[in-house]
């Protein structure tokens, strides 16, 4: 099963039209083993600010959640087994930016900041980046975040600058179990659908499924996707994710009609004053 | 079981993940359930330190279901052979074996042998005494033997025996695993072993670290070889190593008691001839020991190259001599006490990593001088102004006159060398940039404190300085004054001949001072002049068992006693299973890795009267390293504390022994002294006091002892902080409230830590009794980035008596809500 959202975009958005090969990750959280070797090689090679030291007492995430500062962020849900209630599951699934086919938090950068590499991954440009932060509250999954102390925003770049050169993303080459895997997205998605079926039919995962990996779905897919051993709710994502931007149009209708109505109100006002 | 392999070990657990996918069964018996567990097709919760009892179920279980492999057990292990008749079972004496003597806490293992003759073991305690003038069975067939397996002193029915009261029921009163959960992990194991398939076991110091440890890994041998799953691919038992070059600091000898390659060092009463102390030692023996007089020989040549002559034994003379157990623990004791002045340490921070911290920081404060080579001034270098025993006020720093040397080391980027992982491989790495300031290598700190104590030495005339000065002290500099070239280094140690030509294996070691060899094991991983350790062709680009990657002693092999994947005629035991096999055509063994057998000694082969060593071994013997060239599920030599193993409780133990009436192990190695109390144990007056069970492990985001991930901030920030793992059960009882504070209490010490209530940890039920499990990683200290208290502190010193490893594994303790109590002057 893939997600796709319940309600399609309504208007045709732009797509990624890139002439080369669109590259991604794909995520299988059924064999990560939570090592944070992705956190750490992307912190490592990135030069991602430290966070303060906290231990959170949540199973043994002390991360908690990606930012400016956590462009990887594994996540930890400990429940009762699904299947027979008896024991514990520990589920376990490293987090990064989706790198959306409708990316949003690109479309609303007022500055041009954020772009669309030629590998189709979305990119900020931090010396172009004014912190105005309209990205933030677009993302639909709270991946992008201004860095309190500089105001600009951060978030995965998917390694743009190894790409360039040939390399394969920090986090990708740190994962001792291949849990993340780089590489043209038509591929992995492919592998996906394979190791979906193995997962779910040999391995008794029910609720398996890929996560990003339908370009129907309301951000028309992700560049970096997922295979989750249950629904994205269970691991703190959304389940129907959906491209901001699509409401654009209306809400600037109403935000018209609002003006219009408050424009009004000033004028009869000053009117009103001048008698 | 007893390993969180995920957790510790991530890098090569890629490889169990890689056998899942292939549709490989991952089960996971451990008192947690973790990261391992949360990959694992199965997780079994057992009580920590019951690992014989649950292992030695399922020895019952394959007995009594005739599950075993008969071929191979009848042909490659010592099923048949015929024992002492003086031997007595702990059947017979209520946990003794025969042997027991009481007054010096330690058994005579003469009644343990082969009826008929004294056997050597391929390690630890070595003969039985008297050996030098008793028959001694050297290769071939055993004086007595019962193929039929009847004979009741054969091994077969001694093993059944003693193994005859290890049902499920009983393995469910001691350990905690349903009886359900057992049988069905047995059943899964037995289907999985023979011709067609393989089951390997994979451990790490979840085994060791007991009083019976040494005995927990001879359990699970027993069971494999049982099972025939010794030899071959996908078989064995997989010990895990700690750090990625302990295997390496084994083999190149940091022990106290052996000598590079598992020589070991002579006592002060063994014989002073050569040739008469390499005959007790193995070289009498069948097998590769056998030639033990070459290996040692040729190592003495490394160590004082010319001074070593036929004339004065090569300088076995020089070599130290053991007045006792000089392990790390009596080391520390000797320090508590004032024997032990002066001591380096170096990659090692025993205030936080060792059992009973306090003990050891009581040691460190008596000592005259201590030298700390680290990377970051960690708590055994800073005990003198910044430790729990100073943060309470208990002491001060001007009252500790310990003189203290912190010398800043450098990391295995900042220097070039070779790494023998956890499955013997050697891998060279080179250095990637300069050690900053004042770093320096082991290799620069050993090679220079060598000079400056050879030339201190040679301005006096003192006979005893001989073995310093005649050292061979000769090695070739990077730079003046720079580090020796490690090449070189590695070529002493794989060993040259004559002509200073690198050594093609370790056939070519000799016993005459033709040549040199700094490690037999290590022979021919320069064969050609070519340092074989730094191949890096992909495994894409060669067959499957990757032979051009790096080197694994000995002589490149990737599986040990591969000859037993082959039947005793030489043929694959099944297509599937196909590995080493025997070539009529071109008369040699075969396979993709490279045998672990004589090249052409035929499977008929049948020794000539008074052959030695591996010529002793007829072709059918797959076991080239134990005298009689076969699996031991009994093993008459070697262990100091039983020929089989035997439950027993750990030191401290919430329940009594349901097995026997000796509740511990008897050979376990007690200090009881006032600075090291133990908890009474269950049906003992005050065990109320301590009712839980602690049990110690790491965090894949942390390294041992801290030394190297609570100095960056980048794993630090992973886990920032001491907790204790508790079941919802235990925090209930106890009133621990998630993401508060718990106190850990007992004799040793009190320490805090925040609390993760979770029901990963089970509490574990015996009849009306249940059982708590604290979890406790030990990863913290005072100092860092991240502090916290050391779980260590909380344990006492009593030790296995084969390795004198630590119980860190299972003792018991209280655990009370909120933080504890502060010292200070008042």
């Amino acid at each position: 099963m893939t997600i796709s959202s319940p309600r399609q975009a309504s208007v045709p958005l732009p797509m990624w039209q890139g002439g080369g090969t669109r590259m991604g990750f794909f995520t299988d959280t059924s064999i990560c083993i939570g090592c944070k070797a992705c956190e750490v090689a992307c912190k490592e090679w990135n030069d991602v600010p430290d966070l303060d030291p906290s231990w959170s007492g949540n199973s043994y995430d002390n991360t908690l959640r990606l930012g400016a500062s956590s462009w990887r962020h594994v996540a930890f849900v400990e429940r009762p087994r699904p299947d027979t209630g008896v024991g514990v599951q520990w589920l376990m699934s490293s987090d990064v930016c989706k790198h959306c086919t409708r990316a949003a938090c690109m479309e609303v950068c007022p500055t041009g900041a954020i772009f669309r590499t030629e590998f189709g991954t979305v990119v900020v440009q931090e010396d172009v980046c004014n912190g105005c932060g309209y990205c933030v509250s677009a993302c639909p999954f709270g991946v992008i975040e201004r860095r309190a102390d500089d105001g600009r925003a951060f978030k995965c770049t998917l390694c743009y600058d190894r790409l360039k050169v040939g390399e394969q993303p920090a986090c990708a080459k740190a994962c001792p179990t291949q849990s993340i895997q780089f590489g043209p997205l038509d591929e992995l998605r492919e592998r996906a659908g394979a190791r979906l079926e193995v997962v779910k039919n040999e391995s008794g995962h029910e609720m398996a499924q890929l996560y990003g990996a339908d370009e129907t779905d309301g951000v028309g897919g992700f560049g970096a996707f997922f295979l989750l051993l249950d629904a994205p709710e269970v691991y703190g994502m959304p389940p129907a994710p959906s491209y901001q931007r699509r409401d654009v149009a209306t809400m600037w209708a109403a935000a018209s009609v609002a003006a219009g109505v408050l424009l009004g109100g000033v004028a009869g006002a000053i009117v009103w004053g001048r008698r | 079981m007893g390993s969180n392999m995920a957790e510790c070990h991530p890098v090569a657990f890629q490889w169990v993940v890689e056998a899942k996918q292939n549709g490989g069964k991952l089960i996971h018996v451990d008192p947690r359930f973790t990261r391992t567990s949360a990959l694992a097709d199965r997780h079994i919760p057992i009580r920590a330190g019951s690992d014989i009892a649950f292992l030695g179920g399922l020895i019952h279980y394959v007995l009594e279901h005739q599950r075993y492999f008969p071929e191979y057990v009848r042909s490659y292990t010592n099923a048949a052979t015929i024992i002492d008749e003086r031997f007595l079972d702990t059947e017979d004496l209520d946990g003794f074996f025969s042997g027991w003597n009481p007054k010096e806490r330690r058994y005579d293992n003469s009644s343990w042998q082969y009826a008929g003759g004294v056997i050597h073991a391929a390690a630890g305690q070595r003969t039985a005494p008297g050996a030098l003038e008793r028959a001694t069975v050297v290769g071939g067939s055993p004086p007595q033997e019962d193929p039929t397996l009847q004979h009741p002193r054969c091994v077969f029915q001694l093993l059944t025996r003693h193994f005859e009261r290890y049902t499920p029921e009983m393995v469910e009163k001691v350990t905690g695993v349903s009886r359900a959960a057992f049988l069905e992990l047995a059943q899964t194991i037995c289907d999985n072993s023979g011709r067609e398939r393989t089951t390997a076991f994979v451990y790490a110091v979840g085994w060791t670290q007991h009083t019976a440890g040494a005995q927990f890994i001879r359990t699970a041998a027993i069971l494999q070889l049982l099972l025939g799953n010794m030899g071959r691919t996908g078989g064995g038992i997989l010990a895990l190593r700690g750090h990625a070059n302990i295997q390496g600091a084994t083999d190149i000898a940091t022990l106290f008691d052996v000598l590079p390659g598992y020589i070991p060092v002579p006592k002060v009463d063994d014989p002073t001839d050569l040739g008469e102390f390499c005959s007790l030692n193995g070289g009498a023996a069948g097998g590769y020991w056998g030639n033990l007089q070459n290996y040692l020989v040729s190592l003495l040549k490394a160590y004082w190259g010319d001074a070593a002559t036929a004339d004065n034994q090569y300088g076995f003379e020089y070599l130290h001599r053991l007045t006792g157990d000089h392990s790390t623990y009596q080391s520390t004791l000797g320090m508590v006490d004032k024997t032990v002045r002066g001591f380096f340490v170096l990659g090692e921070n025993p205030a936080v990593g060792s059992a009973h911290g306090g003990l050891h920081r009581k040691g460190l404060r008596n000592l005259e001088w201590l030298v700390v080579r680290d990377l970051y001034e960690i708590e055994t270098a800073s005990f003198w102004y910044d430790s729990p025993e100073i943060a309470s006020g208990e002491l001060r720093p001007e009252d500790i006159d310990t003189e203290v040397f912190l010398l800043p080391a450098a990391a295995h980027t900042e220097k070039s060398g070779s790494f023998t992982n956890t499955q013997r491989l050697l891998q060279w790495h080179e250095q990637a940039v300069e050690p900053p300031g004042d770093c320096r290598s082991e290799l620069w700190f050993a090679y220079w404190l060598g000079e400056r104590i050879r030339r201190k030495l040679a301005q006096r005339e003192d006979p005893r300085d001989a073995a310093i000065l005649k050292l061979n002290w000769n090695y070739p500099l990077l730079q003046p004054g720079g580090d020796p070239d490690p090449h070189h280094v590695l070529r002493e140690i794989c060993g040259w001949d004559g002509q200073g030509t690198s050594l093609p294996g370790l056939g070519a070691v000799r016993g005459d001072g033709s040549t040199t060899c700094g490690c037999w094991i290590y022979a021919g991983a320069f064969a050609g002049g070519t340092n074989l350790t730094s191949r890096r062709r992909p495994h894409w680009e060669q067959n499957w068992v990757a032979l051009d990657w790096g080197w694994a002693w000995p002589m490149n092999r990737r599986i040990l006693y591969n000859r037993a994947s082959a039947d005793p005629e030489g043929r694959p035991w099944s297509e599937r299973k196909r590995y080493v096999e025997w070539d009529e055509k071109t008369c040699r063994w075969i396979g993709p890795d490279t045998p672990d057998f004589p090249l052409d000694r035929r499977p008929d082969f049948q020794p000539s009267p008074g052959a030695t060593a591996e010529n002793s071994l007829s072709g059918d013997r797959p076991f080239i390293m134990q005298s009689d060239g076969r699996g031991w599920l009994f093993a008459p030599s070697g262990l100091v504390d039983g020929p089989l193993p035997t439950h027993y409780e750990p030191q401290e133990s919430p329940l009594r022994n349901a097995l026997y009436e000796q509740e511990r192990n008897p050979g376990r190695q007690l200090f009881r002294r006032v600075d090291n109390p133990y908890h009474p144990s269950a049906g003992e007056p005050g065990s109320e006091e301590f009712p839980f069970v602690v049990t110690t492990y790491r965090l894949t985001e942390h390294h041992t002892a801290g030394g190297m991930s609570r100095f960056l901030s980048r794993l630090s920030q992973l886990q920032p902080e001491m907790f204790c793992e508790v079941s919802p059960e235990l925090a209930a009882e106890r009133g621990l409230r998630p993401g508060g504070w718990a106190t850990i209490v007992t004799l040793r010490a009190s320490i805090e830590a925040r609390v993760l209530v979770t029901p990963r940890v089970t509490a574990l039920k015996f009849g009306n009794r249940t059982v708590h499990q604290v979890g406790l990683p030990y990863h913290w200290g005072s100092r860092g980035l991240v502090r916290g208290d050391s779980a260590n502190d909380v344990f006492p010193l009593v030790l296995d008596p084969n390795v004198h490893i630590q119980e860190v594994k299972a003792a018991t303790c209280d655990i009370r809500p909120g933080r504890r109590p502060r010292g200070g002057i008042s």
